[in-house]
């Protein structure tokens, strides 16, 4: 995929491919305003504690996928940019939350 | 930006101080002073503010020694001016000490070291040092001192507020800090304006070092100071935001009463405090420590940094495994972030927990070790001129060596049940950050000097400084050593003075109150070399000290741009004494055949 | 070639792919995924560790919410698309989007300060619960992001659009800069919406 931002004006590629990003957009849009519903849905199915715990965060990172990779353009931008966030989830979940969730389980057991 | 200039001759003779001046445009006082966005104004900025706060936090511990040594005992003359609130009648009370205490290590950590290693050494050298004209985003940079600056006016107006000042430690641990006077709260704001500061200045280093290097200049060219403060910027982009949002709980507990750091049931002054309770005390070290486990590291990259650029240029020779080094503070940077919990073995840890970060602490021993081994080897073979810089530099070394090996039993839970907020610990990271990083900082003020003024600082002053200021040093903290070990907690105000089990090295806080004293003396001199070498000292050309590195082809001090042609990097940053070549140092960003810094033992590339 | 002139502030550096400010959101977006995700570990230990939680959910209103959701996610379609007038150099479309991203977000703070005062009216301040105190510390901080993006879009969108004329290249790369920062305030909150109002069910503990 072309590199928008780094485009000329008088480009004639440019419109074309800002067309197609704009449909892009709103597939993006229709599907997360679909996942929404479907969140807030699934809580009147009243599942048990953990399954619905999971359920709910693999779709917020459904959505919030959607944002970064499209919205945000994180899937035509340069590697540099992945790697960077791929590492910060990295040390979110496994450095700050690791430790600390296997020091609960020592505390109040959830098996 | 990408004409290369074959015929640039980046050895300009240095200008003149009136043509550095033309290019300014004619900036008024505040544009130019306050306001700057030149990177160098901001870190001579940094650096001043970071001194000015180095001394005032020196002498709060210099106040605090006297109680200490002479427990109870009136102090002549300040007692009076510092009023019956804090020590009525001459004689200090617990609180006023506790408050001293708190501010001494939150002053010398965010508002002294930090600012002047990266703030003011970072700001001033990374740019020059890659050949850039300034810094990424220099209105962001303006704003990032700004936020240091207030931040540390608040944190300073705490001491004049009903109650004084935070006095929870520099820690500020739950439950206590709390429920502690106003001043505590101030300390949080002022502590929420200087992690912005820092944060936003990570922001600025990275893209700087990543964005803005000369053509020829990749990252295996880089001087070792720029990979420290990469690593340094990217602890702090990652780490700061934990003790931010600690911070902003622990404002909502003492603010709007709510419950994140307070168990139910917790009892003050004999009544259960009216809380929603359901809080963890432990939340808070979890967040605090993980930011301030790398933040030891923000202290000691840096000066790290410094001491390789020093102990090259002053060997005369080619830094011995610069791959190493670079590897190693690499993985330091990674490890750090996986070991703050070796501050909590005492929270009542279950073993997984311990294990692992026992593990990672002993792990990340190990790139430190090499770092240290690769500085000393450096020395070897080497044509040692002992300048000031160098004297400092030199000294790091021991210095740091003796604190690294004494964190080991800190790492371990078991030697560590004895040695937890003891004497021992003070003792330990105290080597690491005053004979260890503010000697370094030391060397750094020395070599760089002429670079911003254009003038050597004396050297007479600074042998006069260096040698009075390693004995006291040692003065102070050798004995604490000893305390430590004899079982004396820290953080007590009359220096364990009402236990049994301390009364047999009680007599060494007079050692070392005396040494702390002396140590203060002893930087006199380096005050008045500091100002009177402005206008005194002998005047220095572009290169002062025939060195390699990209920034000694500026003049001294560096018009705004600080080059008049781009420079070019055509060989790595520490050839010195390259075979063929005339004269013992072939500068980076000179012209001419590249060459690659020759593995030890093997035969230069020249020869191959 | 005038030294004082930073290189790579619109056009890429050859070797990165980026110019300066694409490169400084992303670190300073890195920074706000922790920022935000120390809260949300908080928010675990605090919440595995207290036996005596109790429900949260019930508190608030998911209606509300929902439809904050949906204004957020609108406004994130709408800022992508200020981007694209900003490429096109439309300034009439830019005004256009700019001011529905603007104007959503302040849907979005209007119904949360409904929100808020409803809480108050009924006496469930943030000290009333752990719970609440979380509601309200991450729900406000959030908030604060999303005001001050409002700021910086009604900036580019209004007094600032002049720089489309003068440079329009630069100007796309701040407005998409801005996108960014936006789109990041939403994806927070994709995350906040469930884990605040959808996943704090149990047996109330009495007060």
């Amino acid at each position: 995929m072309q590199h928008i931002d780094t485009a000329e004006q008088g480009d004639p590629h440019l419109h074309a491919d800002l067309k197609k990003h704009v449909r892009t957009y709103m597939l993006v849009f229709g599907s997360l305003m679909v996942l929404t519903l479907v969140t807030v849905g699934l809580k009147y199915l009243h599942l048990p504690t953990v399954p619905a715990i999971l359920v709910a965060l693999a779709i917020a990172l459904v959505k919030g996928s959607l944002v970064a990779c499209y919205f945000m353009h994180l899937i035509s931008e340069r590697k540099l940019i992945l790697i960077l966030m791929l590492a910060t989830v990295f040390f979110f979940f496994g450095v700050l939350l690791g430790p600390t969730i296997t020091e609960l389980n020592e505390i109040n057991p959830i098996h | 930006m990408t004409d290369v200039s074959t015929h640039a001759h980046p050895e300009t003779a240095a200008h003149a101080h009136g043509d550095a001046h033309l290019e300014h445009h004619q900036l008024g006082f505040w544009r130019h002073y306050v306001f700057s966005t030149d990177h160098k104004m901001i870190g001579i900025q940094y650096a001043f503010t970071g001194l000015l706060f180095l001394l005032f936090g020196f002498s709060l511990m210099m106040l605090m020694r006297w109680n200490l040594a002479f427990p109870g005992k009136a102090i002549p003359l300040l007692g009076k001016i510092l009023g019956d609130t804090r020590m009525p009648g001459g004689s200090m009370l617990p609180e006023f000490y506790n408050q001293l205490g708190a501010m001494h290590g939150t002053i010398m950590v965010f508002l002294g070291v930090v600012p002047l290693a990266v703030g003011g050494f970072g700001n001033f050298v990374v740019p020059l040092q890659i050949g850039a004209p300034d810094m990424a985003f220099p209105r962001l940079n303006m704003f990032s001192y700004h936020a240091y600056f207030w931040g540390g006016v608040v944190m300073l107006g705490s001491f004049f507020v009903p109650g004084g000042s935070a006095q929870g430690g520099w820690t500020s641990y739950p439950p206590l800090s709390d429920i502690l006077p106003t001043g505590q709260t101030l300390w949080i704001l002022g502590m929420l304006f200087l992690i912005t500061s820092s944060l936003l200045g990570a922001v600025n280093f990275i893209t700087t070092i990543i964005q803005l290097r000369a053509p020829g200049l990749t990252f295996w060219r880089l001087p070792f100071f720029v990979w420290a403060q990469f690593v340094t910027s990217f602890l702090l982009l990652l780490a700061f935001p934990a003790l931010q949002a600690a911070g902003i709980m622990q404002l909502m507990d003492r603010v709007a009463k709510t419950s994140f750091f307070l168990p139910q049931g917790l009892v003050v002054s004999g009544q259960v405090l009216k809380v929603s309770g359901g809080g963890s005390p432990l939340l808070w070290q979890h967040l605090f420590w993980f930011l301030a486990h790398p933040e030891v590291y923000v202290l000691i990259l840096p000066a790290m940094g410094i001491v390789a650029e020093v102990i090259a240029n002053n060997t005369r020779k080619p830094l011995w495994g610069y791959r190493p080094l670079v590897f190693s503070v690499l993985a330091i940077g990674a490890l750090s972030f996986v070991v703050w919990a070796h501050h909590m073995f005492m929270t009542g840890m279950g073993t997984v927990m311990s294990t692992f970060f026992q593990t990672t602490t002993m792990i990340i021993s190990i790139p430190s070790v090499i770092i240290l081994t690769c500085l000393i080897l450096s020395l070897w073979g080497g044509s040692i001129r002992f300048t000031p810089p160098m004297l400092f530099a030199l000294a790091f070394l021991p210095m740091f060596g003796i604190g690294g090996l004494t964190g080991l039993p800190l790492g371990l839970a078991s030697p560590d049940i004895h040695f937890h907020d003891t004497y021992y610990v003070i003792a330990h990271f105290h080597y690491v950050v005053a004979p260890g990083t503010l000697f370094a900082l030391f060397a750094g003020i020395y070599y760089w000097y002429p670079k911003a003024t254009g003038r050597y600082m004396s050297t007479r002053l600074g042998q006069l400084h260096f040698w009075p200021s390693l004995v006291f040093i040692n003065g102070v903290f050798m004995p604490m050593f000893i305390q430590g070990l004899a079982g004396m907690q820290r953080r007590l105000y009359d220096g364990g003075a009402s236990y049994t089990h301390t009364a047999h090295v009680l007599w060494l806080h007079k050692v070392i109150s005396f040494s702390a004293w002396g140590l203060g003396l002893s930087q006199i001199p380096f005050i008045i070399n500091f100002f009177w070498s402005k206008r005194h000292g002998a005047l220095a050309p572009a290169n002062a000290w025939d060195a390699t590195t990209i920034e000694w082809s500026a003049p001294s001090p560096p018009p705004h741009g600080n080059f008049e042609v781009q420079p070019v990097a055509y060989r790595g940053p520490y050839e010195y004494s390259v075979p063929d070549h005339p004269g013992d140092f072939f500068p980076q960003s000179e012209p001419g055949p590249e060459t690659v810094s020759p593995i030890p033992g093997t035969p230069h590339p020249a020869h191959a | 070639m005038s030294t004082a002139a930073i290189p790579y502030t619109v056009d890429a550096r050859p070797d990165t792919g980026l110019n300066n400010v694409k490169l400084g959101i992303w670190l300073f977006l890195s920074s706000e995924v922790m920022l935000f995700g120390s809260l949300f570990a908080g928010y675990i230990l605090l919440r595995t560790g207290n036996p005596a939680w109790g429900a949260g959910s019930e508190l608030l209103s998911i209606p509300l919410a929902t439809l904050n959701t949906i204004v957020l996610i609108t406004s994130s379609v709408t800022m992508v698309m200020s981007w694209v007038a900003a490429m096109e150099r439309n300034l009439k479309k830019l005004r256009l989007y700019m001011g529905a991203t603007v104007g959503l977000g302040a849907v979005f703070m209007v119904v949360k300060s409904f929100e808020y005062a409803a809480k108050f009216e009924h006496h469930h301040p943030p000290s009333y619960s752990t719970f609440m105190a979380c509601y309200f510390t991450f729900t406000g901080l959030h908030a604060l992001h999303v005001l001050a993006g409002m700021c910086v879009n009604f900036y580019f969108g209004f007094p600032g659009a002049k720089m489309m004329q003068t440079d329009p290249q630069q100007f796309a790369n701040r407005v998409e800069v801005a996108g960014l920062f936006w789109h990041f305030v939403d994806l927070v909150w994709i995350f906040l919406f469930p884990v605040l109002y959808l996943l704090n069910f149990g047996p109330p503990v009495s007060h």
